[in-house]
């Protein structure tokens, strides 16, 4: 019972995977598909919160860059700090899963890409008024035209991942 | 109580849930949040082509795609059945701005002067969709994250390169908005 809770051996599939990613854990634990569906769950929350505080929407976000509310930056603010303060608790107490795995963030390493691939997307972002997740709600909402938006942010992601080589990292 | 829900949310308790996901996905799955990475799994999925930054077995990150599938449906269920008819609450200044330059319909979350289907094809919606678009999959993917995977996850994990990313993120918001955006915004 206890080695399948064991530290899930670095692969290749891993390590390629993990490019750039932060979002990234090996898990030996092999599940139904359905297994998922709790994250469904939890994105739905997501999604309500998301359209019921407008955070998805264009003006908010033309607020915040004008520094003119306060609303965007208290959201971030707050998550972050009950971010902060969660994983203080996991680590502090050395919290496991609910499967019994041990937690394990992955450390992101710096590259230039945190500073040109941060300021294109922060442009971006100004232009769309959404990130990557407002894209989905705005297209849950039913701003159909936003399907366009993210088409193109796949084909951006698709892009970058042709070109990643000749960039600077 | 449907009344509370049914205004918009305030920003502590937007941030307070949103925070949370942190916790959740570690305690639930040994996951770490963040949403950018979807976008690239949608690539491995479909059109991985030849390139090797796609050659992975995506499946293995399935559970971000059941998250995102789950954002689009909250999103859905909340515009429809949980949203209150007055328009969205801007801050006077920036209604006023917004307002020089063509834009005064805050009745939804989007203007439509701007996100629209009949927008789509002038230079406005080929600027607003689709090269605002790619700079944020192009972008986020170059920064490795976006606001959850750098400016949330990132910085709750005292993670500096997040906070460069964070920081520049910021910068370029506020390049596009007091620089770029006049300009565009009356194209």
């Amino acid at each position: 019972m206890e080695s399948a809770f064991q530290q899930a051996p670095t692969t290749a599939d891993l390590q390629q995977r993990e490019l750039d990613a932060m979002c990234v854990n090996e898990s030996v634990l092999k599940h139904p598909w359905w297994y998922n569906l709790k994250y469904s769950a939890w994105g739905i929350l997501f999604g309500i919160v998301f359209v019921k505080a407008e955070i998805v929407s264009w003006f908010r976000i033309q607020e915040m860059f004008r520094f003119e509310s306060f609303h965007m930056y208290g959201v971030i603010g707050t998550a972050v700090m009950v971010g902060l303060i969660s994983v203080l608790i996991i680590k502090r107490t050395k919290a496991k899963t609910v499967y019994g795995e041990e937690i394990h963030i992955p450390s992101k390493t710096f590259n230039k890409g945190q500073i040109y691939g941060a300021l294109i997307f922060g442009l971006g972002w100004a232009i769309t008024g959404a990130c990557p997740g407002p894209l989905f709600a705005q297209i849950g909402a039913g701003y159909g035209v936003i399907l366009v938006t993210f088409l193109s942010a796949v084909a951006g992601t698709w892009v970058y991942g042709r070109f990643r080589e000749q960039l600077p990292h | 109580m449907l009344e509370l829900i049914k205004q918009p949310w305030p920003w502590y308790v937007a941030g307070a849930l949103i925070g949370l996901t942190v916790p959740f996905l570690l305690l639930v799955g040994n996951k770490t949040f963040g949403i950018s990475s979807s976008l690239r799994h949608l690539c491995a999925a479909c059109i991985p082509g030849d390139v090797k930054f796609f050659k992975y077995d995506w499946r293995k990150e399935a559970w971000n795609l059941f998250f995102v599938g789950g954002i689009a449906l909250g999103a859905f269920i909340a515009a429809n059945y949980l949203s209150n008819p007055d328009p969205v609450q801007l801050a006077a200044p920036t209604a006023e701005y917004l307002a020089s330059k063509g834009i005064t319909d805050t009745a939804a979350l989007q203007p439509s002067e701007i996100f629209s289907w009949d927008q789509l094809f002038t230079l406005r919606g080929l600027i607003f969709f689709v090269i605002g678009g790619f700079m944020v999959g192009f972008g986020t993917r170059y920064a490795g994250g976006c606001t959850s995977g750098h400016a949330i996850m990132g910085l709750s994990s005292l993670q500096w390169p997040s906070l460069v990313a964070t920081v520049m993120f910021m910068i370029g918001g506020f390049v596009m908005t007091w620089f770029i955006l006049p300009s565009l915004l009356t194209l």
